[in-house]
């Protein structure tokens, strides 16, 4: 347990299994009594191999299969993708379908925000906001539900537009549930900015100064709260976010009780932007037909999603199904970040700086990196290189996997 | 926070005591799927858009098809229920489809020899009229 | 033989170890319902403390191979008898206890503080890194509220003239007014109770988000049951301990009477305890030790010199 670097320093691991993380994340910590001296990051422990099986299903199958890289922020990327491939086949999207892809978005942003919240409270020790923030997120889980068919993994969009309408009977309890959030909201709002605890925990803590966010890559609210004045919904506008006017909220506090404040912030934007969407709503029809086989091409699409820019980049080759599909999460941009923030700061502000940055690693782990137990070099290997390595290593074990081709639905890769 | 932290014991816990009070689900909920044998021509668009392969069509007889579908691969993302040309599939608002006995996820939807369409009930469990959907 | 047998009865049953174990359980029972119904929720039936208790103690006991194995068993039941015996010495329902004698008050804070130094070793003792962490904050937090709590108790002590925690619950039973002189004092003693028994915002040593639990990390079976039992025994004698010498009122009725009425007390202070630990977040180590030496170390102190000037001026 003890390190070769100073008598009275100790390494820790926080992770993969700890209950300060919702999901698997190895952060490795170097501890001087309660201070951390030094930190480092090892991701991949929720590498499931969705890039590589995109390349195998058609456009329609790989949009469910993306929308699966999270619970949480499903929407984002399901969008993000098929924006990519309207975008490659040059599709013309009705109005009425971005209006509805903005509402969902928006709306799952406001049940993102809302887990924070309640995440953040639990991380600090304070249940009750726990509580009280997950129980008005079932009033938008409920209305998420009524308008897509299910709580999570909307399944809203499909190529040339979204599979379902509004009816006025939904919007008339989407802007109902908005009224009654936006009272919940103010009322966080005041425990935020009153609650002494919430306060002492928070400020202070976390620190990134708005150059270090700019030299590290931060994106989202983490980024917001340093003074950073970007997202994507004003700076490049995609579905129809062009035509609402919101605020871009920002906070010049640099720590996690600004990030605090610019998500609250955003939920209350967010309400305003449904409110404008549901009376804004154009007629008209909700999908275009789209071809199977998307000419060849690549487009890269951007999206805000609620940790921050969602990158996704996609390639077609005239096929039915995509040759490459590349994600960018958010998460991927502000984990860096936290080794800096966690510089001589104490354990205990650990899980809260982690949090704050509203780490998704379901949505961060396109890679997975394997460390040589006996310390070789480390090296990239290619999808052909591992595959052929692995063959091999079976091979001189005795395990020969060429009798399993064609059964089991084993096939021979190109 | 005091104030509403006390105000909380007068108000009715927000729980749901689930299984013995149930949350009606909205309707067109994404649940298990339901199929219509009278109207599927055989067409299989939805095998073909299916992304995990969950539904299979089979030919029994002469413009007679069946639908197997595997509950533990189906996503429950009703693009099936799009894709049909003849709206033949479609989702319920089932969801407590766990089970012990892992044949029971495999679900037939038989081909029936009345002409008639089998009555449509919401009722899990009850037959419809023209004979119940077999488990194998 | 009859006298003896008697005092047996009272030290195992009644009001000692069954009777306080039971008590211990209620008073766990209703911090976690009342605490569920603040946050909305149901909250657990009225068995689930006991429930909790033997399924732990039904369960097997895992000992790591790197702790200390003779201290690591010892640590939970040392806690436990701890604070069953300082409870002999406190008057509950009336103003004499089971046992006293004069200087017991100190006897009395001393037993309350072994569990904490049970923590710490056991924490120590586990070899782990997390329950080495959390050792290292009970002691820590210990330095932070033992002198409010000691100067707050002495407090009240000094005004009633006595070393005997039943002479000042007698001395307060006699003169109920004098007790509203000890108001600032209840207030601190509260403060400290909550940092003693480990509760939001002084859950610190056990902050399930950042040291999984602490010094309980590696326990499990039936020393974990052992410890949640002293943990909760610990609470029910804090609240009585404060009780008898802060709110001194029917100790001298019918025993039924006086019996509801320290039932009514000790709730109420486990009920205060809960609001507390429900609109709360959870300080930091550095955060709640300057806390304590900046407001509440010095409200003691002055509830020290108050109740020296009032002694002086009051008629004997």
């Amino acid at each position: 347990m003890h390190d070769g670097k100073s008598p009275d320093e100790v390494t820790i691991s926080v992770g993969p299994q700890h209950p300060a993380l919702k999901e698997p994340e190895s952060f490795s910590l170097t501890l001087a009594g309660e201070k951390i001296m030094a930190s480092s990051v090892r991701l991949g422990y929720n590498h499931r191999g969705i890039e590589k099986a995109a390349e195998d299903k058609t456009y329609v199958q790989a949009l469910y299969l993306i929308e699966r890289i999270c619970g949480i922020c499903s929407h984002a990327h399901a969008t993000c993708f098929i924006q990519a491939v309207e975008e490659i086949a040059a599709l013309d999207v009705p109005k009425r379908a971005l209006y509805i892809r903005t509402l969902v978005a928006e709306l799952e942003r406001i049940h993102s925000h809302l887990l924070w919240l309640g995440v953040a409270g639990h991380e600090i020790g304070f249940d009750t906001l726990l509580m009280y923030t997950w129980r008005d997120r079932e009033i938008v889980m409920d209305v998420l539900a009524s308008l897509t068919g299910n709580r999570v993994n909307y399944g809203i969009n499909t190529l040339g537009g979204v599979r379902r309408d509004v009816s006025q009977e939904q919007k008339e309890e989407i802007l109902k549930a908005v009224d009654v959030l936006e009272e919940r909201t103010r009322y966080y709002i005041e425990v935020a900015s009153q609650e002494v605890t919430l306060i002492e925990r928070l400020s202070g803590v976390g620190v990134m100064s708005h150059e270090d966010a700019l030299r590290l890559g931060a994106v989202g609210p983490t980024a917001r709260a340093s003074s950073v004045d970007r997202d994507v919904r004003r700076d490049d506008p995609y579905a129809a976010y062009g035509e609402l006017t919101f605020k871009v909220v920002t906070s010049d506090k640099n720590d996690v009780y600004g990030r605090t404040l610019v998500r609250v912030g955003e939920l209350m934007e967010s309400y305003g932007m449904i409110r404008q969407l549901v009376k804004n709503m154009p007629d008209g029809p909700v999908t275009v037909k789209a071809p199977r086989k998307i000419p060849a091409g690549e487009a890269f699409s951007r999206y805000e999603a609620p940790r921050g820019e969602n990158v996704h980049y996609v390639k077609a080759n005239g096929t039915e199904k995509p040759e490459r599909v590349k994600v960018r999460a958010p998460t991927l941009a502000n984990v860096q970040a936290v080794s800096h923030m966690l510089k001589d700061r104490y354990l205990a502000d650990l899980p809260i700086v982690i949090a704050a940055i509203d780490p998704c690693f379901s949505c961060t782990d396109r890679m997975i990196g394997v460390s040589d137990m006996e310390g070789g070099p480390k090296r990239v290997m290619t999808w052909q290189e591992l595959r052929s390595y692995s063959i091999e290593w079976h091979r001189a074990r005795g395990i020969d996997f060429s009798a399993l081709n064609g059964r089991f639905g084993v096939r021979e890769k190109r | 926070m005091v104030a509403e932290v006390l105000h909380s014991i007068l108000k009715k816990p927000a729980t749901v005591k689930y299984p013995f009070e149930k949350v009606k689900m909205p309707p067109r909920f994404r649940g298990k799927l339901k199929f219509d044998s009278s109207k599927c021509i055989g067409c299989r668009l939805c095998m073909k858009d299916c992304p995990t392969g969950a539904i299979t069509i089979n030919k029994v007889g002469e413009k007679r098809f069946e639908a197997v579908i595997d509950l533990s691969k189906c996503i429950y993302c009703a693009q099936c229920v799009d894709s049909c040309p003849k709206k033949a599939l479609e989702a319920t608002a089932e969801f407590e489809l766990a089970t012990l006995d892992r044949a029971k996820l495999k679900v037939v939807f038989h081909a029936w020899e009345t002409q008639a369409p089998p009555k449509e009930t919401d009722k899990a469990g009850e037959e419809p009229a023209g004979g119940p959907e077999k488990k194998p | 033989m009859s006298g003896a047998l008697y005092n047996v009865f009272q030290i195992l049953v009644f009001p000692g170890l069954i009777f306080l174990m039971f008590f211990g359980l209620a008073a766990e029972y209703i911090d976690r319902k009342l605490h569920a119904r603040l946050q909305n929720r149901i909250g657990p039936p009225w068995f689930q403390p006991l429930a909790d208790f033997i399924k732990l103690a039904a369960k097997e006991e895992i000992l790591p191979a790197q702790a200390g194995a003779a201290v690591f068993r010892f640590m939970p039941i040392l806690a436990f008898t701890a604070t069953v015996t300082a409870a002999l010495y406190i008057p509950m329902w009336s103003t004499q206890a089971l046992l006293s004698f004069q200087g017991d008050l100190i006897v009395v804070l001393y037993l309350l503080t072994v569990p904490t130094l049970t923590f710490f070793l056991a924490g120590w003792y586990s070899g782990s890194t997390y329950s080495m962490l959390g050792a290292a904050r009970t002691v820590m937090q210990l330095f932070a509220y033992e002198v409010p709590l000691f100067l707050a108790i002495l407090a009240s002590a000094l005004l009633a003239d006595t070393w005997s925690l039943s002479g000042v619950a007698a001395y307060y039973s006699n003169h109920p007014s004098h007790a509203l002189f000890n108001v600032i004092g209840f207030v601190v003693a509260l403060v400290a109770l909550l940092g003693k028994l480990e509760k939001v915002p002084f859950d610190i040593p056990e902050a399930e988000t950042e040291i999984v639990a602490g010094s309980f990390t590696e326990y499990s079976g039936r020393l974990l049951a052992m410890f949640r039992a002293a943990v909760d025994i610990e609470m029910v004698v804090g609240a009585t301990l404060l009780a008898a010498l802060f709110i001194p009122f029917g100790m001298k009725g019918h025993w039924a009477a006086d019996f509801a009425i320290y039932v009514v007390k000790v709730i109420a202070i486990v009920a205060v305890l809960s609001v507390l630990r429900t609109v709360f977040a959870r300080l930091r180590i550095d955060q709640m030790i300057n806390f304590c030496w900046k407001y509440v170390a010095p409200l003691a102190f002055f509830q020290v010199l108050l109740n020296l000037v009032v002694k002086g001026l009051l008629p004997r």
